[in-house]
């Protein structure tokens, strides 16, 4: 019975094993990158870069029609772009980093947005806005994979620099120049990690499976490297459940995820053991010291 | 003794407006050096010009032989985001930098030397505890064990015992005269005078424009105190451009 439920739907299809592989892979390389835009309050940030990679997409889609290869292409070229530009405007002029990223993205959006509709609506475009993790072949499933491993492997390189620029910038800054270094190629990251959940989980969406984990995160754990852990394993978990979720009712696969993320997300603002909502209201008695 | 640092009839500022007009002077090797000026008189300006997070806008500051990780430097509102989930440990840790940089690992003698500093500032016991929790003179002991592993030729202070309660201020007191003692240069912001008369030999009066600079006794008069007030009232929103460059250089 249970087996049936949780385990027969992976080992009786193939496109089901192959979600629950690319799941996991966005997970390892997602949830960490999502901590970090927490940590420097740039959650939101994830989501602009998401409508930042629109245009780069659609030009993708206009050339060689629903080949993600291209599009994924067209999106990482857009979005770096976008966040570059923006990053070296923030650290060159008084503007901050929001705002300088959101006149870029909205620039970027609207292009986009001009570019779609010269061609048309066409409902093969729904499906990228939304992803289709269902659907993952070969190719899309060793981009995934590659993807996760530059960023798991480009964040080790960086970490050490990118910790302390997000808790003394000024420090950094006296002791050595690899923090405009380490915080551009953080965004690159963040470019490359959205672009990765959009085949799966659609460009709405994509910010998602980075951003919730890093929330429940933050009421589980009051170290770095814990929050890291957990984020990336509650990821992993809705990931999973979505699947399951997805398989047995009729929910879409990747609001699926992201509605597991947000169960998950719900159950830690209650419960969580740093400063969940019963946590603070059952304190219990104040301390000797 | 030579120059460690050496000031080039440097301007450093905002926005062209300065906010430290035309200095010129060096500071020698060693130097125990307190700056003192009213609100305003550019002491901070001049920090930041020294550990080139300000670039001047005219003139030059040099330091010698030095990398920027010979200076260490204590702003006066350290902009550390409190609410990173840090330990004290680590944060003190970062001060390795110089020998760990990207990558070194933290062996155990760079954790000896980390739970070294920690003791030095009286912190011990609070390895573990996340710099949210500290209270202010807790994180100003704090960044002071941070400097202490920097190990850095030069020290610069801003205004380090600002909102620090007595016992704290003599404790990281005493660290700076043990830097004196090991022939590191300290610059200091300071406002308090009678504690710049008890324990800094050398004083720079600075009032956007340095007022008197030299053995402290002879810098710290009330004539010259009154003329750095008078000096640091001058701010002009529409003032022209500056014509002493014109002037014969007062250097040499």
């Amino acid at each position: 019975m249970i087996y049936d439920a949780l385990i027969a739907p992976f080992t009786e299809f193939e496109f089901m094993r192959r979600a629950l592989a690319a799941v996991i892979a966005l997970a390892l390389g997602g949830a960490p990158i999502g901590v970090f835009l927490m940590l420097r309050r740039m959650s939101l940030v994830g989501d602009a870069m998401a409508h930042a990679i629109l245009p780069g997409a659609a030009i993708g889609f206009l050339l060689s029609g629903l080949n993600l290869l291209v599009m994924t292409a067209g999106g990482l070229i857009a979005g770096f772009a976008v966040a570059i530009l923006a990053g070296v405007v923030a650290r060159t002029t008084e503007l901050k980093e929001d705002a300088s990223l959101a006149t870029f993205y909205l620039t970027s959006l609207a292009l986009g947005v001009t570019i779609v509709s010269i061609r048309g609506t066409n409902i093969d475009l729904l499906h990228v806005l939304f992803g289709n993790i269902l659907a993952m072949d070969d190719p899309t499933l060793l981009v995934i994979a590659f993807n996760t491993t530059l960023t798991l492997f480009v964040l080790a390189l960086i970490y050490r620099p990118l910790v302390i620029e997000c808790v003394d910038p000024t420090f950094l800054r006296t002791v050595s120049r690899a923090g405009t270094p380490a915080h551009l190629a953080f965004l690159a990251l963040v470019v490359v990690n959205l672009v990765n959940g959009f085949q799966a989980l659609g460009t709405l969406l994509a910010v998602g499976l980075m951003i919730l984990p890093a929330g429940i995160a933050r009421f589980w754990s009051r170290d770095l490297t814990g929050m890291i852990c957990i984020a990336v394993a509650s990821a992993m978990l809705s990931g999973y459940a979505g699947l399951v979720l997805s398989f047995q009712t009729r929910v879409p696969s990747g609001p699926a995820v992201i509605l597991v993320a947000a169960a998950l997300y719900v159950v830690s603002v209650l419960f969580g053991s740093v400063s969940g909502l019963v946590r603070q209201l059952f304190p219990g008695r104040h301390l000797e010291a | 003794m030579n120059a460690q640092l050496q000031f080039r009839d440097v301007t450093l500022g905002y926005d062209r407006h300065p906010a430290v007009h035309h200095l010129t002077g060096e500071v020698a090797s060693g130097a125990l050096l307190a700056i003192v000026g009213p609100n305003g008189a550019g002491k901070s300006t001049l920090f930041r010009g020294i550990v080139g997070i300000l670039r001047p806008l005219s003139g030059s500051i040099d330091t010698g032989d030095l990398d920027i990780r010979d200076i260490a430097y204590l702003p006066q509102t350290a902009d550390i985001d409190r609410s990173f989930p840090i330990s004290v440990f680590d944060l003190v840790g970062t001060g390795l930098w110089r020998s760990t940089g990207f990558f070194g690992g933290m062996g155990t003698r760079a954790r000896d030397s980390i739970a070294q500093a920690l003791a030095a500032v009286g912190l011990n016991g609070f390895e573990n505890r996340s710099i949210g929790t500290l209270s202010g003179g807790q994180m100003q002991r704090m960044l002071f064990a941070r400097v202490l592993l920097q190990d850095a030729r030069v020290i610069v202070l801003d205004e380090p015992f600002n909102a620090i309660d007595a016992k704290t201020s003599a404790d990281l007191l005493e660290l700076v005269r043990r830097w004196h003692a090991e022939k590191r240069t300290v610059l200091a912001a300071l406002h308090d005078l009678d504690l710049v008369r008890d324990n800094f030999p050398e004083t720079l009066l600075l009032a956007r424009g340095p007022v008197a600079w030299g053995a402290t006794s002879a810098v710290l008069t009330a004539e010259n105190l009154q003329e750095a007030r008078r000096m640091c009232e001058a701010f002009d929103e529409g003032a022209a451009a500056c014509a002493v460059d014109d002037l014969p250089s007062q250097a040499a």
